[in-house]
């Protein structure tokens, strides 16, 4: 991507005020920055100005089925994961394509200039920058690439908040997708929030200049090792684990299994765990027309392997059964994603989890499956 | 560090169909038509037999046809439909001079190269005929390099038989079998009664060098591989086109999966072993 060759890390101290400072210097740059905050109860994403609009001394309960704000932690990046990740922002829920307008030839195709939005996404956990590759590999991969995305991939500058605690629907440990961050981000933090600092870690050059700027004072070898303790740390507290040996094989011959008639007796088909989930990439189409006929819009907007309508062709549908739908949504995660991009569509973040009304547990199901082989 | 965009570039854009205009949009049957088109910038709209582009309707949609005309001329587009929804109505309603959108073209094609040297079998199933017809096209266009070439057609009625005077050309040709059934008859019909994949038994041809080539509701492709295999043509030598609705072509929307299989970029046209045991289950 755009944001350059990754060089050695190389890594500094962060105070909060330093921190607000690298938020300004980013919205001097043009850039619209992201970033956690408290919203709807919950910790979503939205636009944020400074640290006074991070979640400080908030953290989230996760499990199967229920989230819970909580007002009792400390730091900025207490919590566990937001609701949405930055799929909502990369890939949008609903996107413009182009408009048709008729003339006296006919008609014309005005295309929409690919969106020139420029995202700093501030405090992506490791899980979701993971999914963002794993996106990149979907809308990305010659020779079709999709143009708003790219746009909006190419000039998104990504800031991680590496993980030190894990929740009870967390499984980014069995995916090998967390809970640090290697690589793939322009900086990443990690907190240290009794002292109020943060251990900043270069991963670009164009993350460099910018920290450059504000002049962070180099780390001392202790914090770089004591920030490696608190990632492993909450490499101990994942609530969830997921036995990936040989399972896209054995998931593979899981098609006939009877435990889909088992789960489906329970999943409402509602499509919430798509929705939530940061690789989900079904997107539907939509054709509006002005109230004069003259000019027709075409959108994109996201979908679900959960509705009718996904595997509707003329004369009916083809993934009648709730069944066949989950077993759709899960086998591509997890099997068939693997055969599509080279790797898994899981990253372990476990929002299908949390957010499914009534709890069901893709770890739980999977290793069943797994089980029944 | 503001990325290069070239916003104007619209054929980069995947999403972005190409204007064509109608030269002809004439009925075959009650509910098939065929639309001959032509590239308003003039540039024709090269194809392997078997792929297929997506046609859009002003204000109603797009949806995915398979190409039906001659890859040897490919300046005019042809694709023959049949309406089954609103936007597929809508592109018969476009009259000659009208304007369609094309993206495309789109996925895999018949194996008409490795065929030569083969005898070739085509088993089309109603509208199925039409993405056969371009393979049929190339291979009669080279006709020597075959060996024996059979047509072998099914319809539900007489009267939704496609491209019924090709088929009469096709029929009086000395090199070519060609045979038509129906699964209903009507008055006036004296041809094969019942469904397609009984033909292949009457059929000849060589099953040890045989290409076969079957496109059809999902049902009867099962039932002609199972006769195809029956007759010794081993199941690398069969060659199936599937069918979902595709919104995008190119592989980002999803709507096409089977299994691990894009249909829109990895088929149409499979080898049968490559959706073998996916076809056998139930709601892939």
């Amino acid at each position: 991507m755009s944001a350059g060759t990754t060089t050695a890390p190389t890594y500094r101290t962060l105070t909060v005020p330093q921190l607000d400072q690298l938020l300004s210097a980013l919205c001097k740059e043009g850039y619209l920055t992201i970033g956690p905050t408290v919203g709807d109860a919950a910790i979503v994403y939205d636009e944020i100005r400074s640290t006074k609009d991070l979640p400080r001394g908030y953290t989230d309960e996760q499990e199967a089925g229920s989230y819970r704000l909580r007002e009792n932690a400390q730091g900025y990046f207490a919590y566990i994961t937001p609701v949405q990740s930055a799929k909502q922002y990369l890939h949008p829920p609903r996107q413009h394509l182009w408009e048709a307008v008729k003339d006296s030839e006919g008609f014309h195709i005005l295309p929409d200039p690919p969106a020139n939005t420029r995202y700093a996404f501030v405090g992506l956990r490791p899980c979701e920058l993971r999914a963002i590759e794993i996106q990149d590999r979907v809308f990305l991969t010659e020779p079709f690439v999709a143009q708003h995305y790219k746009a909006l991939r190419q000039a998104a500058f990504l800031i991680v908040a590496q993980c030190t605690r894990a929740g009870a629907t967390c499984f980014c440990q069995s995916m090998g997708t967390g809970p640090a961050a290697r690589g793939g981000f322009d900086l990443a933090l990690t907190e240290f929030p009794e002292e109020a600092t943060f251990l900043l870690e270069i991963g670009t050059p164009r993350g460099q200049a910018i920290v450059d700027a504000i002049g962070c004072a180099e780390a001392p070898e202790e914090m770089v090792e004591q920030a490696r303790a608190r990632q492993s740390q909450a490499a101990l507290q994942m609530g969830r684990r997921l036995d990936t040996e040989e399972l896209p094989k054995q998931l593979g011959s899981s098609y006939s299994s009877g435990r889909w008639e088992q789960i489906a007796r329970r999943c409402l088909s509602c499509g919430n765990c798509t929705m939530v989930c940061p690789t989900c990439f079904c997107t539907n189409v939509e054709d509006t027309a002005s109230l004069t006929g003259d000019h027709a819009g075409r959108w994109q907007r996201w979908d679900s392997c959960f509705t009718s309508e996904l595997s509707y062709i003329h004369g009916g549908v083809v993934r009648k059964s709730t069944a066949s739908r989950y077993r759709q949504w899960l086998l591509h995660k997890l099997c068939t994603w693997h055969e599509q991009f080279g790797e898994s569509g899981c990253v372990g973040c476990g929002r299908c989890i949390t957010w499914c009304p009534v709890g069901i547990d893709i770890t739980e199901e999977a290793q069943a499956l797994r089980q029944a082989h | 560090m503001q990325p290069s965009i070239d916003v104007s570039s619209s054929p980069a854009d995947p999403m972005t169909p190409r204007m064509f205009r109608v030269l002809r949009n004439y009925n075959d049957t009650a509910d098939c038509y065929t639309l001959s088109l032509q590239a308003e910038d003039g540039d024709p709209l090269l194809f392997a037999p078997g792929q297929f582009t997506m046609l859009y309707a002003f204000g109603r949609g797009e949806v995915p046809i398979s190409i039906s005309g001659d890859p040897s001329d490919p300046g005019t587009l042809i694709h023959t439909i049949r309406e089954v929804g609103p936007v597929t109505q809508a592109l018969r309603e476009v009259k000659k001079g009208g304007l369609i959108g094309v993206r495309g073209p789109y996925g895999t094609a018949w194996p008409v190269k490795e065929a030569e040297g083969n005898d070739v079998v085509f088993v089309a199933g109603g509208i199925g005929l039409a993405p056969l017809r371009p393979a049929l096209y190339q291979v009669l266009h080279r006709r020597s390099r075959f060996g024996k070439v059979a047509l072998l057609y099914g319809a539900r009625t007489p009267n939704d038989i496609l491209y019924r005077d090709e088929l009469e050309k096709w029929r009086s040709r000395f090199d070519m079998q060609v045979e038509v059934t129906v699964d209903r008859s009507q008055a006036g019909w004296r041809g094969h009664v019942g469904v397609v994949t009984r033909l292949i038994s009457r059929t000849g041809f060589d099953p040890v060098n045989t290409i076969a080539m079957v496109c059809g509701p999902e049902v009867m492709m099962r039932f002609a591989v199972a006769e195809l295999t029956g007759r010794g043509v081993a199941q690398e030598q069969i060659h199936v086109s599937l069918e979902r609705n595709m919104k995008c072509a190119v592989g980002f929307c999803g709507h096409c999966q089977l299994g691990p299989a894009f249909i829109c970029k990895d088929g149409p046209v499979f080898v049968f072993p490559e959706v073998k045991r996916l076809l056998s289950i139930r709601e892939v």
